[in-house]
């Protein structure tokens, strides 16, 4: 029997791997969207304006408190309420972004607060404006403890991307769960659906972590 | 917008969706008090210093850590069938969750362990402990003391990645949320009613997690 349903699913790989295409076509779309506004957002948060930092921690205790599932569907079912008609891919590129930017944006912020006060002060003697000191002295310095958590955040967001799979999104794992209704053994068929999640998402657990060692070796011989 | 918003339903449906709160707080419950026990099992073995248990170990953490839990969820949902075995969609929800966080738990109360000076475990060694006593009186009491933050963040995200179970059609708050868009047509009143009471929850769990920190923090020196 399993055998024979080893048979079958091999046959309809070719599926799985056109869902492939969809789940890395929606997450590089949206994490390349989460990045670019994760990191405007940050930096914007580090400028201490009152009311920037108010609707920013509005913002992110929303995304954070809620299950993306439920960001989801207030996206795809109640926006065409106020008049807005998104698609299902639309809708998978659009709640993922602003999901993925508020977790971003605290792992800017946080890399932000990690260089010291007196890097700044030096650039404000030397003259530079708010937006130079950012751009010269701060970010590059943080770039370095960002990215481990950056590339976390990005192996999180890659496995977040099969809720979008409940709004109709063809991607692996929706595959994997229209072909067992066919081929009723969610052994072989979800084994196959994880499988191509570990192939993404592997290597990038494999980069985090090692770009975690390498930081914390360097730091400890200081 | 918020002319055609219906509170009277709202209102009306509370129950349901209280219903709803319970459930996922207890499911969340049980699930976080399963993935400790498979934590601390997993973390165990990773920091055992034998291949044939390290292995395992690391394989069931990195394959859960690089595969979404939607794909571990219906793996067991439909995959158990397969086997023979028959387990109720909260049960087997239960146990993927519990699976699934008991990873990144094994992760937690490793930095946990890793935090404790290496003297106190030569001093439980000179004291002629066994492993076994080492880790029930000396190591994890203390890793798991300094690990109670990270792990309400752990519960914060099991109460979150719990919604996932309506998908599995157990019942909880974004089924209630979901029968309300389905059998009322009305997704908004809905879904932004199960919003606001995940974040009832959420805002509870992080005021605990940051008040176990201040107690951390304001722990003296060398009390632990």
């Amino acid at each position: 029997m399993w055998g024979h349903y080893l048979q079958s699913l091999m046959a309809s790989l070719p599926f799985f791997f056109k869902g492939l295409g969809v789940t890395v076509q929606v997450a590089g779309l949206s994490l390349t969207i989460g990045t670019v506004c994760g990191f405007a957002l940050g930096i914007a948060r580090a400028g201490r304006v009152r009311a920037v930092d108010l609707a920013l921690s509005a913002y992110l205790d929303l995304i954070r408190g809620t299950p993306f599932l439920v960001q989801l569907f207030i996206i795809f079912f109640i926006l065409p309420e106020w008049g807005v008609h998104l698609d299902a891919f639309a809708s998978a590129v659009l709640s993922l972004s602003v999901y993925g930017t508020a977790y971003i944006c605290e792992i800017v912020y946080g890399a932000l607060q990690g260089v010291g006060p007196g890097q700044k002060e030096a650039a404000a003697a030397s003259g530079l404006t708010w937006l130079q000191q950012m751009r010269y002295v701060v970010v590059p310095q943080a770039l370095r403890p960002i990215l481990p958590p950056l590339v976390g955040q990005y192996v999180l967001l890659i496995k977040d991307t099969a809720v979008v799979s409940v709004i109709g999104l063809t991607d692996v794992t929706r595959v994997g769960w229209l072909t067992v209704q066919r081929i009723p053994n969610g052994i072989l068929v979800f084994g196959l659906v994880g499988l191509m999640y570990f192939l993404i998402c592997y290597p990038l657990v494999w980069v985090s972590n090692r770009l975690e060692t390498r930081l914390t070796v360097e730091e400890s011989s200081l | 917008m918020l002319e055609t918003f219906n509170f009277r339903v709202i209102w009306a449906t509370m129950p349901q969706f209280l219903h709803g709160l319970g459930a996922t707080a207890w499911i969340s419950l049980a699930a976080l008090v399963g993935a400790m026990l498979v934590g601390i099992v997993a973390c165990v073995m990773r920091l055992s210093g034998r291949r044939l248990l390290i292995v395992p170990a690391v394989a069931f953490i990195e394959i859960i850590r690089s595969t979404p839990l939607l794909a571990q969820l219906y793996f067991f949902y439909f995959g158990l069938p397969a086997l023979g075995l028959r387990a109720t969609e909260t049960q087997t929800g239960i146990m993927a969750l519990a699976l699934n966080s008991g990873a990144y738990v094994a992760e937690i109360i490793r930095a946990g362990v890793m935090s404790i000076p290496r003297g106190q475990t030569e001093a439980a060694v000179a004291s002629g402990l066994n492993l076994l006593q080492r880790l029930r009186y000396v190591i994890l009491p203390q890793a798991i003391g300094v690990s109670i933050p990270a792990l309400l963040g752990q519960m914060i995200v099991l109460v979150k990645d719990s919604a996932l179970l309506a998908l599995i059609s157990v019942f909880e708050l974004t089924r209630a949320g979901q029968l309300m868009a389905s059998e009322r047509f009305m997704p908004a009143e809905g879904f932004f009613t199960t919003a606001v009471l995940y974040l009832l929850l959420y805002f509870v769990l992080k005021y605990a997690s940051g008040q176990w920190q201040k107690r951390l923090i304001f722990r003296p020196a060398g009390g632990l």
